[in-house]
């Protein structure tokens, strides 16, 4: 898999709810397009994303093949202490893509 | 037995109604994905608001919003919010788990769309009742159809 774009608020208050965008680069194919030679082109898709904040599950989601390609999620948490938000994607092949984002809170 | 040319006509015309029959989701293939969802349990419409274009051109890729009325406690907070379709190949969309954590109920997402079509966004409360909104977005040109 490739890279993704997380967006996190730099440094959010105490308690304050902030908004988190991820954007990861895949091509969510649906397995339901033929290609070139006519056969179908086999599905490729993002079917599970999960984050964690400091070890602690905060959100997850279950994608299908209407998500579109390159998968942008945008969801809420409460910045409750500093520390590490750990996102993974899981794809339906079994290969799962890590990245961490920092969080400083004031 | 030798088949005469009437019933061969038939049968042709039997088997292309057959390939005919859309290999897509229906209404009722979208209320049965729904009933997975819920368990068959009743959904109430309102607390839910579903933000998404009403006309599109450009089905590939379409932005939408889904804002839950909720206090997001402990004891009183949404625990899932599912997408369903009616005119996808799939009538399943994405579903957000969200935790008291999540301080607000609200997701966004980027969807396709193959058809004009309603969308459907429920919700469902820790207390175990459901919540929807559906809108429904036109279409001028589909996603799936390009290379």
């Amino acid at each position: 898999m490739a890279r993704a774009l997380i967006n996190v608020p730099a440094k959010p208050k105490r308690g304050e709810i902030i908004e988190i965008k991820t954007l990861m680069s895949h091509p969510m194919e649906t397995g339901f397009r033929p290609g070139m030679d006519g056969q179908l082109i086999p599905r490729d898709i993002i079917e599970k994303f999960v984050c964690t904040y400091n070890g602690e599950v905060v959100f997850s989601a279950l994608l299908h093949p209407a998500i579109t390609a390159n998968p942008f999620i945008s969801f809420t948490t409460i910045a409750t202490e500093s520390g590490t938000l750990v996102f993974s994607w899981t794809d339906n092949k079994g290969e799962t893509q890590v990245q961490t984002a920092s969080i400083q809170v004031e | 037995m030798n088949t005469t040319r009437r019933q061969f006509t038939l049968l042709a015309a039997g088997a292309s109604i057959a390939l005919m029959t859309p290999a897509h989701a229906t209404p009722e293939k979208m209320q049965l994905a729904i009933d997975a969802f819920t368990g068959g349990k009743p959904v109430k419409e309102g607390r839910v608001k579903l933000d998404i274009s009403l006309l599109v051109e450009n089905g590939n890729s379409v932005p939408l919003n889904v804002l839950v009325d909720s206090p997001m406690t402990k004891d009183n907070h949404v625990t899932r919010i599912g997408l369903f379709n009616e005119k996808n190949p799939l009538p399943d969309v994405a579903i957000f788990n969200l935790t008291p954590r999540s301080g607000r109920a609200q997701i966004a997402t980027r969807m396709r769309l193959n058809d004009t079509q309603f969308i459907t966004a429920i919700a469902e409360m820790s207390d175990g009742t459901f919540f929807s909104a559906k809108s429904e977005v036109i279409v001028t040109m589909p996603a799936c159809v390009e290379e």
